[in-house]
Parts: structure tokens; C-alpha cells; sequence
């Protein structure tokens, strides 16, 4: 690990950002009866965060349902991010996608994406573009634990080992597809175990410790940069809430489990860690979180105050160049 | 450039010809395509003993690129499809212009949610944030004795789904100005080619040329009844014509070519004029392009029809192995002259 002050400070800023990002801005756009299809990451903050750090705005992410987290931590912008959950048209996708499809294409955020393990090929292709054209980038394919069982997965990580693309395999194994636990649904004593199949490496990481992901994502991102090609890591970490907000996670999981991994904490994590190495104080991090705090005040506020998409943007931007009255030829719109 | 819809010259070259000529072209004037399948080169990684294309297609019609253009931008792939379909589209909407060949439209199923969910509904879903100029290449047609597996003829199901485009070429000419519209265009485009075409010749410029994507053509005027023909179909429905024409029965045969968008103005226009309408698919008739085109001109110039919009498809049931079968399957021109007959009160 090489991080200087700033750089360990812009860790836990990310992570507060993120994890008051959730608690915020999900109850808030439950109150604006938007919440259908909104999954909360808080607890697996140090995963994208650790991930992220080792990339730029030229390298590329594939993300997933739960992906408020990847998002923030490409640098995708925290207001607009609260207005495409309340589906204003200052979001980045203008109110389009919501919570399942927020992209950015300018910080190399190729979406986070609502059909499980769809957006791996995705990252895969981002990965093939800097190989055929010689962009020294790397992409990241973010994927769950019920993922791993997707056949696009395996498909994927063969292709990606055959033509050594600069792609990183790597696995939030929150222990839940839902509510089926991944003891169930995963043949193989872990996850990363898999990359055995496909000739990779498989790292196996402590998700709660952001320190941990950063070096096992650097390793795999220097071995994508090099030439060498993909890595499978699989990050063992925790959803501190339910699938969605609609469900009780006590039905399947016991309250003991939440204490075991709330008191891993990953920002309390960084806490214990960074202190008592006395370059940084609480005090320093208690106002990085009073400022996350105030920036989803800003947030809301910002969505809050955007305008409603008007309705007959509905028809834009089904295509690039489509005879626009076939939209709504014949069908009896009203507008 | 775009170019009539009919062909100029002398040139003749076979679809397949066609196709390969168009893909080495388009190679050649942008860096940016790259085309990726299973056995487009064939025998790949056996360089090293002399092999660098084995088959170039197993019909032919990637022959050669891979000597031209390398194995960086020529890619076979392993039997993947959700994972090169896929990477194919995420490649082509981080910078590269991407054409995947899928062998056969019968394998669609294995890879469609990267065709419906990604390719189809990117743009859409970020807010117009990213174009997807993405081709799929791919085969339909029955007639073989290839059986239910390799013989579907599946357009219409991507005529379904906003965010695709499709084309159907229906000989040389149109196989090469279609396909290079396909692979220039900023949205995602299928590409279907009708095996039974394959092996026929017909006049094509050299120069590259385009079609426009979303016209009809048509390929014989008459007055007394429209037929609408997709693919390999706008022939067998010009046959019928020409019989039909030696007992003074008038067709008009329209080559529909896009099968999305699809050029309703140009069907309507000349049920207008005919007052009669006949689609003739190779596909299944239940929702599909055929239904779809009968209850459009039903709807947009039901006060100029003399009778009811119909159509001659294949029946509802899967492509038959036994040619006894087959040929009952396919629509031919014998259907389609009884079809006319009756519409024509004959």
C-alpha cells in the first residue's frame, strides 16, 4: 500500500460519501413513491471504493443493480445521481434509467445494469477496445455472488483468458443472491476458486478492509495493464440491508450474522487502522462525514428544485436516427 | 454515397461475394471495424502450421479478411455466444465499430438478453449518453433439409424490440449497400442473410456504395395487386407474378429490405393504386412481419382496399427435417397464385 495522506482521505471520503448516499437518498426517494427498484450497497463501501482508486476516468466499470457505490467511487456526481433517482432530467441519464442504469460515460461508467451478470460482457468489450486500438485501459466487471453462477460469467472470463484482454473479474460476494445464500448457490468452496477453471489468478480479499482491496486490485490492474490479462478477486463482504427495501432480511438471515459484520464496519475499519498511525485524526474524518452529510442535503435539494423530464422526451433517444413518427405511428398516443 | 435502389453495371458477383467485398472495403476505410465469430477465419491458433483461414466462413463469407487485416481485427471466437456478442457491444460503444456474425438466427436464444437489454436499450436507458454502432450478422432461410434448428427465419422478433434496426437483403446488390449502411450506422443494426441466396449473382458496382436503411424498393410494377416480399421471398413472389401476368393479372412486387424501420409509406402508396395486399414471409405467421404489415395497411388505407389484407407465410410450426414436409412449409408460388386468385374474386 502507497497511499499518501490525501490520497488515504479521499478513501474514507468516498466510502462516507457512499454509505450517506444510501441511507439518505434511498428513504428519500421512497418518500417520492420512486423506491421499486432501488438496492442499497452500505456495508460493502470499501469494495468499489478500494477498486476505483486504481483506476481513471479513461478506464472503464460494468456495474450491477447495486450500484450506487460503483458509481460514486468512478466519480460520477453525487446531485445528479440524487435527481436520477428522483426522476428529474438533470440526471446523468436524464431521468431514463433511475437507480438501475445510472451511467457516465465520460468517467468511463458503462452503467449499472438491472439484468444480473448482463453488463460483464460489456466491460469485456470496453477491454477489447483497448486492446485493438492500444489505449493502455483496463475495465472492471463488477458482479454478486448470484452472478457467479451466470453463464455469461463463464463464457466471459474463457474469452477474456484466451485473448488476454485488460479485464478484472471482480466478485461483491455479499452472501446473498437475494435471499438464497451463496453456500447454496456456489459449487465451490469460494468463488475465486473458479478462476482455476479459466487459467487466471483468483484472490480471495477481506471486502470490509478497503486497504486489502486496493492491493488486490492493484496487483490485478497492473497484471491487466501489462499485457498479462484478466484476474478474478472476490471480495467477501456484507448488505447491511435487505435485497430491496421491500424485504426483511431476519426471514433469512439471523441478527447475529448483521452484528458479526456490522462490527467490521469498513469505515470503522479505516478508523482503527489510520488513527493510531497519528497522520490523521477522528476529528479530520468526523468532518469528512459531517460534509457527506451536508452534500446529500445539497443533493436532495438539487433534485428536489430540477424539473420533471417533459413527457414527449419519452421518444428521444430510442435511437441515433429513426423516422421519429414511428415511435408513435398508429398506436393513439395523446401527445 | 447512397445510391438508387437498383443496380448499375455489368459486374456480376454472388451474394456471398458480395458480403465478403463489403466487409474488406469497410475494413479497409475504417480502423475501427472489427468483425468477431465462431469459424469466421476457422482453424484459428493453427498459424503456426501454415492455416490461416480454414473455411473464412462456413459459407464463405469472411474469406480472406484475416490475411488482410490480422488477427487483432478478424477475432474467431470460441462457442460464446453471450460473450462475444456482448463484448462485441460493449466494444462498439467505448470506441470501436463492431460486427459480430451469430451462424444461425436459431441460436439467438443463448445470447438475446446482450441484444434486448444491452444493445437495444443503452442509448435509451442513459439518456442518449452513448450510440452502439454494433452489427449482427447472421443467417436465416429454410429449404435444406436443416430442420428446426438451423432453418428459422426470426426478423420479426427484432422488428419488436425499440433501439434494433434489421435488414433483409434479397440479392447481391442489395447484401452489399445494406450491409456497409449497417456497419456505418450509429445504432445497432441485425443482418440477415438468406442461406438460398447465397450462390446467386447479380450486378454489383465495385465502389463502395450504401443503401438506406428503412426503404423498400420495387422490383416489378403492376396495377391489380400488391405482393410484399422479405429476403429470399421477394422472389418467389416475383415468379408468381410472372405467371400471373400470362393470364393478364398485374402485380406489383414491392422487396421490403428493412425490416425495421419498416417503409409502411411505400407498401401504402401502392395499395392505393392495387387495392390489394399480399405479404409473402418465410417466417411463422403469428406476430409476425406479414400480421404486422396487413394491420398497418388496414389500419392507414382500409377506404382504397377491395379486399382483405392477406398473407402467405410458412404455417405455425417449426421447420420440418423430411423435404416431403419442408416443401409443404415454405411458401411457394403455387399458394401464392391461389392467394391472388381469390383475392381477386377469381
Amino acid at each position: 500500500m502507497d497511499l499518501d495522506r490525501e490520497a488515504l482521505l479521499k478513501l474514507y471520503n468516498t466510502m462516507t460519501v457512499i454509505r450517506h448516499f444510501e441511507e439518505r437518498g434511498i428513504p428519500e426517494t421512497g418518500q417520492r413513491g420512486m423506491s421499486a427498484s432501488v438496492h442499497s450497497s452500505a456495508g460493502q463501501e470499501a469494495v468499489p471504493v478500494g477498486v476505483c482508486a486504481n483506476l481513471s476516468d479513461e478506464d472503464y466499470i460494468g456495474s450491477t443493480h447495486r450500484g450506487h457505490g460503483h458509481c460514486i467511487a468512478k466519480g460520477v456526481d453525487v446531485k445528479q445521481m440524487m435527481a436520477e433517482l428522483f426522476g428529474r432530467a438533470t440526471g446523468p441519464n436524464k431521468g431514463k434509467g433511475g437507480s438501475m442504469h445510472i451511467s457516465d460515460m465520460s468517467k468511463g461508467m458503462l452503467g449499472t445494469n438491472g439484468v444480473v451478470g448482463a453488463s460483464i460482457p460489456l466491460a469485456l468489450g470496453a477491454a477489447l477496445t483497448s486492446k485493438v486500438k492500444g489505449l493502455n485501459r483496463v475495465a472492471v466487471a463488477f458482479f454478486g455472488d448470484g452472478a457467479s453462477s451466470q453463464g455469461v460469467l463463464h463464457e466471459s472470463m474463457n474469452l477474456a483468458s484466451i485473448w488476454k484482454l485488460p479485464v478484472i473479474f471482480l466478485c461483491e460476494n455479499n452472501g446473498y443472491a437475494m435471499s438464497t445464500p451463496s453456500e447454496y448457490g456456489v459449487s465451490t468452496t469460494h468463488i475465486s476458486d473458479r478462476a482455476q477453471g479459466y487459467d487466471m489468478p483468483g484472490v480471495l480479499v477481506d471486502g470490509m478492509d478497503v486497504f486489502a482491496v486496493y492491493d488486490a486490485a492493484a496487483q490485478a490492474v497492473a497484471r491487466a495493464r501489462s499485457g498479462e490479462g484478466p484476474t478474478l478477486v472476490e471480495c467477501q463482504t456484507y448488505r447491511y440491508y435487505g435485497h430491496t427495501v421491500f424485504d426483511n432480511p431476519l426471514t433469512y438471515r439471523s441478527k447475529e450474522e448483521e452484528d458479526h459484520w456490522r462490527a467490521r464496519d469498513p469505515l470503522n475499519h479505516f478508523r482503527t487502522v489510520v488513527i493510531p498511525q497519528g497522520e490523521i485524526t477522528a476529528a479530520e474524518l468526523d468532518q469528512l462525514d459531517a460534509d457527506a452529510e451536508a452534500l446529500m442535503e445539497e443533493a436532495v435539494k438539487f433534485a428536489d428544485e430540477s424539473p420533471l423530464p417533459k413527457p414527449e422526451e419519452l421518444y428521444d433517444d430510442v435511437y441515433v436516427d429513426y423516422p421519429k413518427d414511428m415511435m408513435k405511428r398508429g398506436v393513439n398516443m395523446s401527445i | 454515397m447512397t445510391t438508387t435502389m437498383q443496380p448499375t453495371g455489368t459486374r456480376e458477383i454472388q451474394f456471398r461475394e458480395a458480403i465478403n467485398e463489403c466487409l474488406r472495403q469497410e475494413m479497409e476505410l475504417d480502423e475501427n471495424v472489427i468483425i468477431m465469430g465462431e469459424e469466421i477465419a476457422g482453424g484459428a491458433g493453427r498459424q503456426d502450421q501454415g492455416v490461416e483461414d480454414a473455411w473464412g466462413g462456413p459459407f464463405r463469407t469472411t474469406v480472406g479478411l484475416i490475411q488482410q487485416f490480422g488477427k487483432e481485427r478478424v477475432l474467431d471466437t470460441p462457442l460464446s455466444e453471450a460473450a462475444f456478442i456482448g463484448a462485441a457491444i460493449g466494444a462498439s460503444s467505448t470506441g470501436l465499430r463492431a460486427v459480430a456474425e451469430l451462424m444461425f438466427i436459431d441460436f439467438i436464444g443463448v445470447c438475446m438478453d446482450q441484444l434486448i437489454n444491452n444493445a437495444a436499450k443503452m442509448r435509451y436507458m442513459f439518456g442518449g449518453q452513448v450510440k452502439v454502432p454494433f452489427t449482427m450478422m447472421t443467417r436465416i432461410g429454410a429449404g435444406f433439409g436443416a430442420a428446426a434448428q438451423h432453418s428459422e427465419s426470426y426478423y420479426s422478433i427484432f422488428s419488436h424490440i425499440p433501439g434494433l434496426k434489421g435488414v433483409c437483403p434479397s440479392d447481391a446488390y442489395t447484401a452489399k449497400g445494406l450491409l456497409a449502411a449497417s456497419i456505418r450506422d450509429d445504432d445497432p443494426v441485425v443482418f440477415f442473410e438468406h442461406k438460398g441466396l447465397y450462390g446467386i449473382s447479380g450486378p454489383v458496382p465495385e465502389e463502395p456504395y450504401v443503401l438506406p436503411l428503412g426503404k423498400a424498393r420495387t422490383v416489378r410494377e403492376g396495377t391489380d395487386i400488391t405482393l410484399v416480399g422479405i429476403s429470399k421471398m421477394t422472389w418467389t413472389a416475383f415468379a408468381a407474378a410472372e405467371e400471373l401476368a400470362k393470364e393478364g393479372i398485374n402485380c406489383e412486387v414491392i422487396d421490403l429490405l428493412s425490416v425495421s424501420p419498416i417503409d409502411y409509406d411505400h407498401i401504402n402508396e401502392s395499395v392505393q393504386k392495387t387495392h390489394r395486399l399480399i405479404v409473402v414471409d418465410e417466417d411463422t405467421p403469428v406476430c409476425s412481419m406479414a400480421s404486422e404489415i396487413c394491420s398497418r395497411v388496414a389500419e392507414e388505407v382500409f377506404d382504397y382496399l377491395d379486399a382483405p389484407p392477406s398473407r402467405v407465410t410458412a404455417p405455425h410450426t417449426p421447420v420440418p427435417y423430411s423435404r416431403a414436409m419442408e416443401n409443404e412449409y415454405m411458401p411457394n408460388e403455387t399458394r401464392i397464385i391461389a392467394t391472388v386468385n381469390k383475392l381477386m374474386g377469381r
